[in-house]
């Protein structure tokens, strides 16, 4: 017989990591997903998620079921990718100026006509991957939740542990954030 | 250039890219062995890691303070203390009436 989730949980609270098996297999997509957002090699990735699920295990005593337990999962993940941008904030790309061909074309067509352009296109990822490396490690995290996963202030307030007003603020200082290192692209290619 | 066109592009496409879920192979197997291979949490160990950590900056204070008090006051030698100075304000209606008598 199958047990359920709350059972598995029940268990792995007592120290049986044979129980936490299958909710590392059935929650790992959704980890490894949030992990992508935010580190670009596969080894880091690896490492995100392995963090992730060692802090579950350790932590799950703290996990009072009044909420899913993916969205416990969610905020631990969430959080140990702000620590690891926080941790590896000293990596940023600090320079443009080594824009791929195709991202330089991309742009260019963008200055001149920014409806013809395709956001699908390779070089549209490759180039708002380098944007968003750039930025703090707040502004990243708040950009990428709000604006790309479109999710609300209550929902980043909850997934990060930050106030609804802080998350405004800083939801306003990373779009500025962002125009800058945008405009400072434009300037690099444009003056 | 304009750009908050650019940005709202730039923002198109990430939405546009999202994630891969793909798990590599045997991970939770991965995670199992690593939870495994953790060492056991001693709590008196823990306990006394804190307590020593505590206990530097518990003798820095000691030290301070013991310092201020043996310290001399260049205060206390001229003017008088303070209890003095609020029992003579305290009695001083008693000493007129004394006096008035």
């Amino acid at each position: 017989m199958e047990r359920t989730e709350a059972e598995l949980i029940a268990a792995a609270v007592k120290g049986d990591a044979a129980s936490f098996e299958p909710l590392v297999q059935k929650y790992s997509p959704r980890v490894f997903a949030t992990a992508r957002r935010y580190a670009r090699l596969e080894r880091e990735v690896e490492d995100i998620a392995q963090e992730v699920w060692v802090k579950a295990f350790q932590k799950l005593g703290s996990f009072r079921g009044e909420a899913p337990f993916e969205h416990w999962l969610m905020r631990l993940a969430v959080r140990t990718c702000y620590d690891f941008l926080r941790a590896h904030q000293r990596n940023r790309e600090s320079a443009f100026s080594e824009l791929s061909e195709p991202e330089d074309d991309w742009l260019e067509r963008c200055a001149a006509a920014p409806d013809s352009v395709n956001e699908h296109a390779d070089a549209a990822k490759q180039l708002v991957e380098r944007v968003l490396a750039q930025m703090s490690p707040a502004g990243r995290l708040i950009i990428t939740l709000l604006e790309i996963e479109d999710r609300s202030v209550k929902e980043i307030a909850q997934l990060t542990g930050w106030s609804g007003p802080l998350v405004k603020v800083r939801a306003f200082r990373a779009r500025a954030e962002m125009r800058k290192i945008l405009a400072h692209i434009a300037q690099d290619k444009y003056l | 250039m304009n750009l908050k066109p650019l940005q709202q592009k730039l923002l198109a496409a990430a939405r546009a890219h999202p994630p891969s879920d793909r798990v590599p192979y045997a991970f939770e197997q991965r995670i199992r062995a690593h939870l495994a291979a953790l060492p056991p949490v001693d709590l008196a160990a823990l306990w006394s890691r804190a307590l020593w950590r505590a206990a530097v900056p518990c003798v820095a204070i000691t030290l301070l303070l013991a310092t201020w008090s043996f310290a001399p006051s260049p205060v206390a030698s001229t003017t008088e203390d303070l209890s003095q100075q609020f029992e003579q304000t305290l009695l001083a209606p008693a000493d007129q009436l004394e006096a008035s008598w």
